[in-house]
Order: C-alpha cells, then sequence, then structure tokens
C-alpha cells in the first residue's frame, strides 16, 4: 500500500478514560475483537490525582467499520469521552529512540542528521551512539529513512499523542448520537 | 459497624432489594455462603452453575428485575460463561457474583483460579475485581446501576476471598459516580418531529418491534400507537406478547421461521418503524436485499445500534418508551386523529391511505397462513401438541423455549396475549435454557403457570434442574416435544444437505424420561398419540405441588415452515409443500 492511502486509512482516536485496571485491555479488546490492527497506543495519566488517563490510539482502518468501534468503545462504562482527531484538525507528536552503529568515521554524520532534525545524542559508545529525536510522525518517518543508509541496532518510536489543533472543531464523536 | 467484606456483600444485596439468588458454593465463595444463612435472601440451589445462570435470565425475563446468581472461583465461574453470553445477547439484567483466589495468589495459577473478568470481557456489560472490601457496597451499587439501565445486560462481579474476610466499616453509596457511563433516554425532538413526517406520508409501513419494547415496559405505548396509525406490527422473536397476537393489526413473527405475511410485508415496506431491535441477521436475511423499498426510522436506547446493520433514514436513540411517547405527542400536533378500525385504517386528513396496502397483508393472510397437516394417529404433530397445550391453559401463562424446532413452533403456535408471557434464548440460542429458564420464571412469578416447551436434545442438557426445582418445591411444566433428534439440525441436513443425516440421531427411549423425571422427584408421564395429548395435558395441568415432564412422541421429520435459508433473502421465503404454487 502506498504511504499516501496508508495515511488516508489511518485515524487518530483520542480516548479519555477513568484511569481503572484493565481499562487497556478493554479497549484494545474491541479492537481486536473486530479484527483491527492498532497501528499506535500511547496511554498516561491527564490529572494530578490519576483519576482519567487519555489514550491516543492510531488505528488503520475504514471510516464505515470505525464509526462502530467508536460507538462500542463508547459503550464501555470506564470511556468518559472520545474524539476522532482529523490529521488536519490535530496536533501530534512522537518520540523516536534509536541506537546507531557509527564508528569513528560516521559519528559525526549521525550527529549532524539528528542535529538538523532537531534531535539530540543521549548516549555515546565506543562504536555506537543513541540518539532522542521528538517530533511530528512524518518528520520521525523521514529521519528513519535516512537512518537507512547506517546499521540501526534499535530503533523505538512511542507512538503519536495528539490533541486537538487551537481554534479546530474536531468532532466529539463520544456525543454523536 | 464494622462488617467482613462478605458481609458487606449480602447486605448489599438486600439493599438492593434482592429478594432469591441462585447460586451453588466453593471454596473462594465460602466466606460468602455463611452470612447468607442470616440473610432474608432466599438462595435457591442449583445442580449446576449454568443452571444458575438461566434461572436468574428467567426470572429477570418475566418480573423486570435483576436476576443475581452467585458461584464460587474457577469451574464454578466458567460454567456460567453460557449464560452471561446469553444475556448479553439478549440483553437481560444479570448480577453474577463469583469467588476468586486470594488477591496475593491472584497470577499464580492458584487452585481453582480463573481470570474470569479477562474471560467474561467481551460478554459482559461492564465486570469488577474487588480488590478491598471497603469497594464492595460501592462496586455492587454500580453493578445494579449498570446491568439495569440504559441498554440492560449482565456484569460480574470477581470477589477474592481475602476481600470477603476482610474487615470493612460499612457504608450506602447515595449515588454511583461512573462519569464514563451516561445512557441516553429521550429521543431527539427533531428526529422524532421528521420520524412523524414519515409515518404520516407512508404507504406501506410496518412497525418492527424488538425485545427492546418489553426492556422499556413500552408495551402499552406500543399498542397506542399501532391503535393510532393503524399500522401492521410484527414481534420478533424477543418481542413475542410486546403486542398481543389477537389484535387485528399484528402479523406475528417475522424472521427466518417467520409467517409469510410478516416476512414479505417488511420486505415490501416502504416504512420501517424498527423501536427496539437490531436488524438480526435471523430477521433481515440477506441485509443487502432486504427491504429495498423501505425508509427506516430505527429507535434504540444503544445509540450503537443505529446504522450497525442498516442505516436509517431518522435514527433516533432513547428508551423505547418515551420516545414512543414523544411520537404520540408528535402525530397528535400534526391533527392526526385515532383510528378506531386499525385493519381498515386509513384516509385521515393528512395521512396516508393504508387500505391498499391492508388490501394485500389479508390476501397474504389467506394465502399463506402457518399450516400443518394434523394426523389421527402416531405420530403426534408437534404443532398440534403446541395448540393443545395453548387452549388447555389461560392466556397468562409463562412459556419458556429452548432451542430447536420446538422453539420456532412454540413461538410461531402460542397466541401471545401479554407482555413477560414468553421466555426463550434468542440472540445466542443457547440449548439447555428452557429447564432452568422456566425454574427461574415460576420463582419470579409463583402465581403464575409456566410451561416449558422443550426439545429432547435441549432437555438432556440441562435436566438436572428439574431435581433442584423437586427439591425448592417449584412446580414447573415440561414439554418435551421428543423427535429422537437434534430436529433443526436434521431439519437444515435434509434441505442443504441432500439427506445425508450426520450425528443428529438421539433416540426416541434413550434415556427413558419418564423413569428419569421420576428419579428427579418429578411426575413423568409419556404420551405416543395424538387422543392421548389432551388428557395428559389436562392432568399436568391438574398437579401443583412438585414438577411435571410429559414426553411427547413427535413426528421426527416434521419441518418447521416457512423457512428462509441462512444467507438467502426474504424474497427466496420457503413456503410449506402444501402451499407451493400459490400465487404471491
Ligand atoms: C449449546 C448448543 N449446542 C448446539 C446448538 C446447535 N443446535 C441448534 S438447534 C439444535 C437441535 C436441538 O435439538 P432438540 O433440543 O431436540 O430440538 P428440536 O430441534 O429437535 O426441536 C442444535 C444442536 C445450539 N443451538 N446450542
Ligand atoms: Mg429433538
Amino acid at each position: 500500500m502506498s504511504p499516501r492511502s496508508r495515511e488516508s486509512r489511518l485515524h487518530v482516536l483520542s480516548v479519555l478514560v477513568e484511569n481503572k485496571a484493565g481499562v487497556l485491555a478493554r479497549v484494545a479488546g474491541l479492537f481486536s475483537r473486530r479484527g483491527f490492527n492498532i497501528s499506535s497506543l500511547a496511554v498516561a495519566p491527564t490529572d494530578e490525582g490519576e483519576r482519567f488517563s487519555r489514550i491516543t490510539i492510531v488505528v488503520d482502518v475504514d471510516a464505515a467499520p470505525l464509526e462502530q468501534v467508536v460507538h462500542q468503545l463508547d459503550k464501555l462504562v470506564n470511556v468518559v469521552e472520545i474524539s476522532e482527531l482529523a490529521p488536519a484538525d490535530a496536533v501530534q507528536g512522537e518520540l523516536l529512540l534509536a541506537t546507531v552503529e557509527a564508528g569513528p568515521a560516521e559519528r559525526s554524520q549521525v550527529i549532524e542528521l539528528v542535529g538538523v532534525f532537531g534531535g539530540e545524542v543521549v548516549d555515546v559508545g565506543t562504536s555506537q551512539l543513541t540518539v532522542m529525536l521528538a517530533g511530528r510522525p512524518d518528520q520521525l518517518d523521514s529521519f528513519e529513512r535516512l537512518l537507512e543508509g547506517y546499521r540501526v541496532a534499535g530503533l523505538q518510536r512511542t507512538g503519536r499523542v495528539a490533541l486537538p489543533k487551537l481554534g479546530a472543531s474536531s468532532p466529539r464523536l463520544s456525543q454523536v448520537g | 459497624m464494622e462488617l467482613t467484606g462478605a458481609q458487606a456483600l449480602i447486605k448489599s444485596l438486600e439493599m438492593e432489594g434482592v429478594e432469591v439468588m441462585f447460586g451453588l458454593p466453593g471454596g473462594a465463595i465460602l466466606p460468602v455462603y455463611d452470612p447468607i444463612i442470616d440473610s432474608s435472601i432466599r438462595h435457591v440451589l442449583v445442580r449446576h452453575e449454568q443452571g444458575a445462570g438461566h434461572m436468574a435470565e428467567g426470572y429477570a425475563m418475566v418480573t423486570g428485575r435483576p436476576g443475581v446468581a452467585m458461584v464460587t472461583s474457577g469451574p464454578g465461574a466458567t460454567n456460567i460463561v453460557t449464560p452471561l453470553s446469553n444475556a448479553y445477547m439478549d440483553s437481560t439484567p444479570l448480577v453474577v457474583v463469583s469467588g476468586q483466589v486470594s488477591t496475593a495468589s491472584i497470577g499464580t495459577d492458584a487452585f481453582q483460579e480463573c481470570d474470569i473478568t479477562g474471560v467474561t470481557m467481551g460478554i459482559t456489560k461492564h465486570n469488577w475485581l474487588v480488590k478491598d472490601p471497603a469497594d464492595i457496597p460501592r462496586v455492587v451499587a454500580e453493578a445494579f446501576h449498570v446491568a439495569t439501565t440504559g441498554r440492560p445486560g449482565p456484569v460480574l462481579v470477581d470477589v477474592p476471598k481475602d476481600v470477603a474476610n476482610g474487615r470493612m466499616e460499612w457504608y450506602w453509596p447515595e449515588s454511583v459516580d461512573l462519569p464514563g457511563y451516561r445512557p441516553v433516554t429521550v429521543g431527539d425532538p427533531e428526529a422524532v418531529r421528521r420520524a412523524a413526517e414519515l409515518i404520516r406520508a407512508a404507504r406501506r409501513p410496518v412497525i418492527y418491534a424488538g425485545g427492546g419494547i418489553l426492556k422499556a415496559r413500552a408495551a402499552d405505548v406500543l399498542r397506542a400507537l399501532a391503535d393510532r396509525t393503524g399500522i401492521p406490527v410484527v414481534t420478533t422473536l424477543m418481542a413475542r406478547g410486546a403486542f398481543p397476537d389477537s389484535h387485528p393489526q399484528c402479523l406475528g413473527m417475522p424472521g427466518m421461521h417467520g409467517n409469510y405475511t410478516a416476512v414479505t410485508a417488511m420486505q415490501r415496506s416502504d416504512l420501517l418503524i424498527a423501536l427496539g431491535t437490531r436488524f438480526d441477521d435471523r430477521v433481515t436475511g440477506n441485509v443487502a436485499r432486504f427491504a429495498p423499498e423501505a425508509k427506516v426510522v430505527h429507535v434504540d436506547i444503544d445509540p450503537a445500534e443505529l446504522g450497525k446493520v442498516r442505516r436509517p433514514d431518522v435514527g433516533i436513540a432513547g428508551d423505547c418508551r418515551l420516545v414512543i411517547e414523544e411520537l404520540l405527542e408528535a402525530l397528535a400536533a400534526t391533527g392526526q386523529h385515532a383510528r378506531a378500525d386499525g385493519s381498515a385504517a386509513g384516509g385521515e386528513a393528512g395521512f396516508g391511505d393504508l387500505a391498499p396496502w391492508w388490501d394485500q397483508l389479508h390476501r397474504w393472510q389467506e394465502q399463506f397462513p402457518l399450516h400443518y397437516e394434523p394426523t389421527e394417529g402416531p405420530p403426534i404433530k408437534p404443532q398440534m401438541v403446541i395448540e393443545t397445550l395453548r387452549e388447555q391453559t389461560g392466556e397468562d401463562t409463562i412459556v419458556v423455549a429452548g432451542v430447536g424446532q420446538h422453539q420456532m413452533w412454540a413461538s410461531q403456535y402460542w397466541r401471545f396475549e401479554h407482555p413477560y408471557t414468553w421466555v426463550n434464548s434468542g440472540g445466542a440460542g443457547t440449548m439447555g435454557f428452557a429447564v432452568p429458564a422456566a425454574v427461574g420464571a415460576k420463582v419470579g412469578r409463583p402465581d403464575r403457570t409456566v410451561w416449558a416447551i422443550d426439545g429432547d436434545g435441549c432437555f438432556q442438557m440441562t435436566a438436572q434442574e428439574l431435581v433442584t426445582a423437586s427439591a425448592e418445591r417449584i412446580p414447573v411444566k415440561i414439554a418435551i416435544l421428543n423427535n429422537a433428534y437434534l430436529g433443526m439440525v436434521r431439519q437444515w441436513q435434509e434441505m442443504f444437505y441432500g439427506e445425508r443425516y450426520s450425528e443428529v440421531y438421539l433416540s426416541p427411549d434413550l434415556p427413558d424420561y419418564v423413569k428419569w423425571a421420576e428419579a428427579m422427584g418429578c411426575v413423568g408421564m409419556r404420551v405416543e398419540s395424538p387422543d392421548e395429548v389432551l388428557p395428559a395435558i389436562e392432568k399436568a395441568n391438574s398437579i401443583d405441588d412438585r414438577p411435571v415432564v410429559v414426553d411427547f412422541r413427535t413426528d421426527a421429520f416434521e419441518k418447521v415452515y416457512p423457512m428462509v435459508p441462512a444467507g438467502a433473502s426474504n424474497d427466496d421465503i420457503v413456503v410449506h409443500p402444501a402451499h407451493d404454487g400459490r400465487a404471491r
């Protein structure tokens, strides 16, 4: 599948949940039960008291079946609110860590590349570098492609987090009858 | 006041108004069984936990109150998984309390440990694993609230043994605080207004009434809507009794084994008014070819049902009773008057003329009534047993069915006049439902006669609960339509697998149902020819101090008609061979 058509099938759901044991399994279960693949998922508490958490789910699916999953999600007792964030209406961010094989010859190239993307070197070994990069998911994609010229020993992305753009009105799906 | 978790649990159930619970004890739930001795709650000791679950369902379906069951951990809990799934499919309010191994042992494969909250996640409305005795009253209050409000359904509360043994300071929560749980109730007035407009304009409308009418206790307002509009009503398998079969506008049951007129009326309709129903595949047949010309007004308390199968022209999320009341007001506001004679309704100002539609419906009813060929001698026709039973018992009799041919004949040939007189397993189609559900129904409505119409296959799955019924003096009556086969499967093999019968023969007399009934403390009877049917039923009806089982030897080769083959369009409905070739 071309990157473009894949991106158009990607939907970002922002789900506010009560921070209760098992809530993640309940949410994830609704997707897996319908055979949908969660492409990334990020979760963390939203408030001091840790009563609520926000789960950001990126799922690769057509709009029609997604609507049904959203309705089913909304029925979960611990789910408080669901919004779908259309990419145009959302600010999205993601974190990437990568350990790159970089001997003395390549080290400065890698450091430069990371610098261009506004990332930083967080660990240095004799023949390896670990770099960290935060940014929009498409920036991370570009960086990952450029790393293809090097030997990458390990790479981990966090999955996206997202919030609505200021002034943009994403529908609160949980409020749609 | 300091209580143990176990005492708090029982006291919480009392606070919720629980009068009876069904269950069976074991290691992990032992602490909770102790305070039952001192409780006002009646506990019915079942012989298998599946029985406890179905009893609680039968109880809930006839009373409208949540059914309560209690089981131990591990196998006790897994034995009640089928009833939970059944109740989930049929939206029956159920609260199941399960024991669990002590919190410190969870995850260690301790004796009789099972992750029952994980197992039941997809078949409960919600479930809870209680980790602190102080949480018990709150969780019980939440559990009953979730089970009974919105779209009702089963919930499970898993209580580790150390939580039951632990101590807590008693309290009872004033209200529940569930920020993510807000069931809708009233419908959007603008949508209701648009629905009223569609109803006014329709020429071939059908009210498609589902089980939600019964959950919403909306049978009387459904009647008012039908009377006012003159529109025909079909009642799904889950809605039998929600609208009286004797009403001239009642077309009866649609679906795979629905009658020709109900099925075809929906198929030719220009407006389906779907009330508390979910366009189940057994009703729609091939969805792509279902009711192709119909606009759809869909009312359901569960917003997820709107558009799940068929996109409605007007979808209204709301409680059926409240929305129908709003609809009646909206119709009145547009100058619509009551139509006294539903069967010939039509013609009032601003309203579509339904007379041609009714002419068509009546022609179908004349051409394709339900039909079977009675016999003089053995074997007995199963439909004849049901007709005789119906004539011999009051119209407030509660009828419970298993799953199979007998269930379909019961739904077709009984005449339902009142809501909450029909108890069956619809969405899940759980064989073995009838005996325990009948016991639960009788516990809930001891004033009523409860007849289960069961299959020989089904009966063998849960018959042991008649021991419970005898021991607890719960006098249910069971009519086994003994065709010596897993009849419904046999019918499919005959019709769709070239009469290659694979693993469907059961034998008429192994087991000996009369001896088995007697061994379980019941009166047992065997009926082999049509002329014995009436006296046997009269005798069964005269017995009120113990359960009765009647083994009716019925025709093994009788088939359920009409039938829409699985996956076929409702247009391709197969009628009784005697009606083949009649003009459609
Ligand atoms: C627990 C379970 N297992 C299997 C089935 C599949 N099934 C549906 S109807 C049926 C036959 C039921 O036989 P019986 O109780 O004798 O009723 P009959 O159809 O003969 O009236 C079977 C096996 C089911 N619905 N439930
Ligand atoms: Mg049978």
